[in-house]
């Protein structure tokens, strides 16, 4: 708008002609007020509140409290569970993406993987819950089995499906195929006429391993981390059903906040949310950078 | 390059296991309601129960309308974007991606707190106000998808010559949007579409926190009381979204004016 009158000063119109009104942006206002509402609002109010004491005036308490015996361990324990899970699953889901793409199995077991994925990524919430319950739980299958067949009784060696190990495994469930399925354009991406030049010039298979398919896939494989490190860091309703909400990650805590005040003071509430929000923003601003610096190589 | 590939067969069975082996143990669980036999009494019982039936209602109404609120949403504004504002382009695309940055549980904190009692626009004291609120999260939620497969869809047909030759013949903004727009990528909403459902249908943290009867809280319910048919829940919910994938993967691929049938697929590269 200032260009319009900036334009309007500078050219000498005649005096009766009808200044031009910009009025496209007119076709985005829905949109934006819609998102102004139900999207911006509600975290700047988040936010505001995550500064002010009760009375309203302001104050780095709650940011400080955060840290303190109170809500730290949830975040440590958030921290720890979604890294766990995010490793993992980083870790199998890229060597899943190059065994079907580069490992030399036939086709279908590839578009096989690529369909299962979509649906399993998406499998997420309190059904997964279910799932692992009748496999991993105290009667589920798989531990059942380990128990009367080769007679390993995996809850007497200290596994539980309703601890930090449990949920990790739960998690990678939806994490590997999601890594997968993010690995794959890498994998594409992987010429191969670099690897006829490197052979051509004498490298071994773990010589072109080493120096050129690991530097260029490692951006992909850090950025696509730190998504599912995200990903992880927000799952609530899988830990809910699988849990009963006893297990304090953030996000229960913050649910357990909005039911009934658990914390005692609103405000400290949403400094909880506001550490949530930092560290999704945190890991998906740097996993856009990676991804860019990742596509540099597909251009 | 002749050897087996040992390592990568290694690598996809064990995959294949692990991604196998939680599916084949739920509808294990899921047929033993009876000792000793195989049965299908936990499904059976699942839909004699009135309350099943009612939430899955409830469920699927609020996501659809969900669906209508996110194309009225995206559509015109994706529309106008390409059109008329490129400028716009990468604010409406950071609007929309922002839903997979805010946690839904934080969403709805600030829902609560900012349509709750007190406030100028109290929506949750009244039961339309808080599926409106409902509603609404759900379309924040799937948001992401849904901008992405209508602009994706508006990428694949070219809006300017058809918005000329629109006002060429005399059609109103309105009417271009309606008549030659929205149909040329009808195939694109509705691949957002299920893919919003397949969200929404479920979702729990929203729903259970605006006190909605929906599935996703029915959902947690069954599990604390009891044994079978939460298995029969997840397995059909796993059926569910794999519908969902499969339909979203038809009409996203899906050219514009393309019969429904053939059903059999080209082969994309």
């Amino acid at each position: 708008m200032a260009d319009q009158s900036h334009q309007a000063a500078a050219l000498p119109l005649p005096a009766r002609a009808p200044r031009r009104v910009n009025l496209n942006w007119l076709g985005v206002a829905p949109f934006l007020l819609f998102t102004l509402l139900f999207l911006i609002f509600p975290i700047f109010y988040l936010v505001d509140g995550a500064f002010r004491t009760p009375e309203g005036a302001f104050t780095l308490d709650n940011m400080i409290a955060l840290t303190g015996p109170d809500i730290w361990p949830s975040y440590w324990l958030s921290i720890r569970l979604s890294f766990t899970s995010a490793l993992l699953g980083a870790l199998f889901g890229s060597l899943l993406a190059w065994a079907i793409h580069l490992g030399g199995l036939p086709g279908w077991v590839k578009r096989a993987f690529l369909t299962f994925a979509g649906v399993a990524s998406n499998f997420a919430g309190v059904p997964l819950a279910f799932a692992f319950i009748a496999t991993l739980g105290r009667l589920g299958l798989v531990t059942l089995i380990l128990r009367d067949v080769f007679g390993l009784d995996i809850y007497a060696q200290g596994f539980n499906l309703f601890s930090f190990w449990g949920l990790a495994i739960t998690y990678l469930y939806f994490q590997l195929p999601l890594m997968m399925l993010m690995m794959m354009p890498a994998m594409e991406g992987l010429r191969s006429e670099w690897r006829e030049a490197a052979e051509s010039l004498g490298a071994s298979a773990g010589q072109f391993w080493r120096m050129v398919a690991l530097p260029v896939l490692t951006p992909s494989v850090l950025g696509c981390f730190l998504l599912l490190f995200a990903n992880a860091f927000g799952t609530l309703a899988t830990v809910y059903a699988l849990t009963s909400a006893n297990f304090p990650v953030v996000p229960i805590v913050l649910f357990q906040q909005i039911r009934g005040n658990v914390l005692y003071n609103p405000n400290l509430g949403y400094a909880l949310a506001f550490g949530m929000v930092i560290i999704m923003a945190f890991s998906n601003t740097f996993y856009f950078l990676l991804r860019n610096r990742a596509e540099r190589w597909r251009r | 390059m002749t050897r087996f590939p040992y390592l990568a067969t290694a690598v996809a069975v064990v995959s294949a296991a692990f991604f196998l082996v939680p599916l084949a143990a739920t509808i294990n669980f899921s047929l033993r309601m009876k000792r000793g036999e195989i049965t299908l009494d936990a499904y059976r019982w699942l839909f004699r129960d009135d309350t099943f039936v009612s939430v899955l209602g409830f469920s699927a109404a609020a996501s659809l309308a969900a669906i209508v609120l996110g194309a009225v949403l995206v559509v015109p504004t994706a529309y106008w974007v390409r059109l008329k504002l490129p400028a716009m382009r990468p604010v409406t695309e950071f609007l929309s991606l922002m839903p997979l940055i805010i946690p839904p549980v934080v969403l709805v904190f600030g829902y609560v707190r900012i349509y709750g009692t007190s406030s100028v626009l109290p929506l949750t004291m009244s039961e339309a106000g808080t599926n409106l609120l409902l509603v609404i999260g759900y379309t924040v939620l799937s948001l992401p998808y849904m901008y992405r497969a209508v602009d994706n869809g508006m990428a694949a047909i070219d809006i300017t010559t058809l918005t000329e030759a629109a006002e060429s013949l005399g059609a109103s903004r309105l009417r271009t949007i309606a008549t030659v727009i929205f149909p040329n990528v009808r195939s694109a909403i509705v691949s957002g579409a299920f893919l919003t459902f397949s969200i929404s249908l479920g979702e729990f943290v929203i729903t259970s926190l605006l006190n909605r009867p929906a599935f996703g809280p029915y959902l947690v319910q069954m599990g604390q009381d009891y044994a079978y048919q939460p298995a029969a829940l997840a397995i059909m919910a796993f059926a569910f979204t794999w519908a969902c994938m499969a339909l979203m993967d038809f009409f996203a691929t899906r050219k514009p004016g393309q019969g429904i049938l053939p059903f059999i697929r080209r082969k994309t590269a």
